[in-house]
């Protein structure tokens, strides 16, 4: 099925449950169309076309294997490190295919940030670990350099908790703390889009809420993309829900009509845990 | 409100959404059950009936009880999705509703003990019918419930424009005896009490009715419901005005 989120959107059309997730205020930021994904000669994504909307948050779903992650590898290009990986197909960011070759990757990796799912800080001080990838892309001054350490760690709601020991090491943080460093790590470089792979698969549920408060304040200057396992967090976070399935996109809409009136039987199966 | 579908991984859940479904359908027969020993009450001039309808009610505000406490234990313990969701929220309302109909029911059954001690000159040939067509629905609705059944719900939904018409009819009329008699005024008030909750009965199935078919099709029953019920701007005119 290639029905694409904004088609989705604009079907469901019922009352309030559009309300957050509004197609013509949100255009999209990423456009993909008709990607196919291979590792060697598997079949991983098939013809996915899907809108990921404007500073609203895109949640993935679907049982393990079923192409979510791999959808994200492929959106800052992750899978470039690998050999045998291949997508074919379009995902177009302001009208450039970005698995085109000849792609920038350094700074396309800067405009798309990712999140993994265990939080993985450098072995090196707080302030380091924020700075190390903006020095990639940027010079800057050391008060810019203080200012913008200081504005990410803001944005990841950490600051307070660590503007005393930024010389610290990033490794005797809380696993909690961690995660949100390696947001503020993602957002240092002022991305356009943020990926984010099973960000609290690996936290306590307060340092998880914290994230998911975290998300919420993040979509207002971000693109979001989160892939998550649990299903009530994809419900918190997301404005819009896509739902994958062996390496197909199922059904993709607002994130209140697929969690009460599905359209399709797999994704009712699948989310009231009749299989999976 | 049995699911169509495969059954859940977790067999626990299943298991306690079946339970949920088992109360509503015990609720509704109860229910069914009361309003018919009302209706017997009035027409049969049955004070037995009327009683059984009375002693009835209770009944059904403690399985109205047991429903609202089950679903707020599903709710915090299983967080439910899309048609569970529904089902389970759904089963909330429906129970309001049934006990509603089950207070409306002992009303009628109370008032019928006050009728019984009045010759009535005229038949209630027109009430029989309001009932028959009111038991007809309620009938159908908790079948709806029980089977899940949005062609059943849409059935009941449609037909309610009957009973209101009828309740309309028999508005007129009682209101004819009272003018016709003074003394026909109290047992023609009860009457009128007593048809009026007989139509309430009716709307209420038919809540239950919009209910079942969104808890099934998950989309609201749409368009603008018949409906019939004029009498609150009937004017019958004393003769010579």
């Amino acid at each position: 099925m290639s029905t694409t989120m904004v088609e989705t959107v604009e079907k469901a059309g019922i009352g309030p449950m559009t309300a957050r997730s509004d197609a013509a205020l949100h255009p999209a930021r990423i456009s993909i169309r008709g990607l196919d994904f291979f590792y060697g000669t598997n079949k991983a994504l098939k013809s996915i076309s899907l809108d990921l909307p404007e500073k609203q948050v895109t949640g993935m779903i679907g049982p393990s294997g079923c192409g979510k992650s791999t959808l994200l590898r492929v959106l800052n290009r992750m899978y470039d490190l690998y050999p045998n990986q291949r997508a074919i197909g379009e995902v177009l960011m302001d009208g450039e295919n970005i698995i085109a070759p000849g792609m920038d990757l350094n700074q396309l990796r800067s405009r798309v940030g990712m999140v993994f799912q265990k939080p993985t800080p450098f072995p090196m001080s707080i302030y380091d670990n924020i700075a190390f990838g903006v020095k990639l892309h940027e010079r800057l001054s050391k008060s810019a350099m203080d200012e913008r350490v200081e504005w990410s760690l803001s944005r990841a709601a950490l600051w307070e908790e660590v503007k005393d020991r930024l010389n610290a090491s990033a490794t005797g943080l809380s696993g909690g703390q961690q995660q949100r460093l390696c947001i503020a790590r993602t957002i240092a470089t002022r991305p356009e889009v943020i990926l984010l792979d099973e960000p609290t698969s690996a936290l306590d549920p307060i340092s998880t809420l914290k994230i998911e408060e975290l998300i919420d304040e993040l979509k207002h200057e971000f693109t979001i993309a989160i892939v998550t396992h649990n299903m009530q967090q994809a419900a918190r976070c997301a404005d819009q829900v896509a739902f994958f399935f062996i390496g197909e996109l199922i059904e993709a809409g607002p994130a209140a009509q697929m969690f009460t009136s599905p359209r399709q039987k797999r994704t009712q199966e699948y989310i009231t845990g009749r299989f999976g | 409100m049995a699911s169509e579908t495969t059954g859940h991984i977790v067999k626990s859940f299943e298991v306690e959404l079946k339970h949920l479904s088992a109360l509503l359908t015990e609720m509704g027969g109860l229910v069914e059950s009361e309003v018919a020993l009302a209706c017997e009450a009035v027409l049969s001039r049955d004070a037995a009936a009327a009683t059984a309808a009375v002693e009835t009610d209770p009944k059904v505000d403690s399985l109205e009880r047991d429903v609202e406490q089950f679903v707020i234990r599903l709710l915090a313990l299983r967080q439910p999705f899309a048609q569970d969701l529904r089902q389970v929220v759904m089963s909330l309302k429906i129970t309001g509703d049934l006990e509603r109909i089950g207070d409306y029911a002992a009303n009628v059954a109370k008032r019928s003990i006050v009728l019984n001690q009045y010759s009535l000159p005229f038949s209630l040939t027109g009430l029989a019918h309001m009932s028959r067509l009111v038991q007809e629905n309620l009938k159908t609705v908790i079948d709806a419930v029980g089977e899940s059944d949005a062609d059943k719900a849409v059935e009941v939904w449609r037909s309610d424009e009957s009973v209101d018409e009828i309740y309309n009819a028999l508005f007129r009329e009682l209101i004819t005896y009272m003018m016709e008699d003074p003394r026909n005024i109290t047992p023609c008030t009860h009457l009128l009490f007593i048809a009026k909750n007989l139509e309430r009965i009716g709307d209420h199935a038919t809540n239950v009715a919009e209910t079942v078919y969104y808890a099934v099709k998950g989309e609201p029953l749409s368009g603008t419901r018949p409906k019939g019920d004029t009498s609150a701007y009937a004017v019958v005119r004393p003769r010579g005005e």
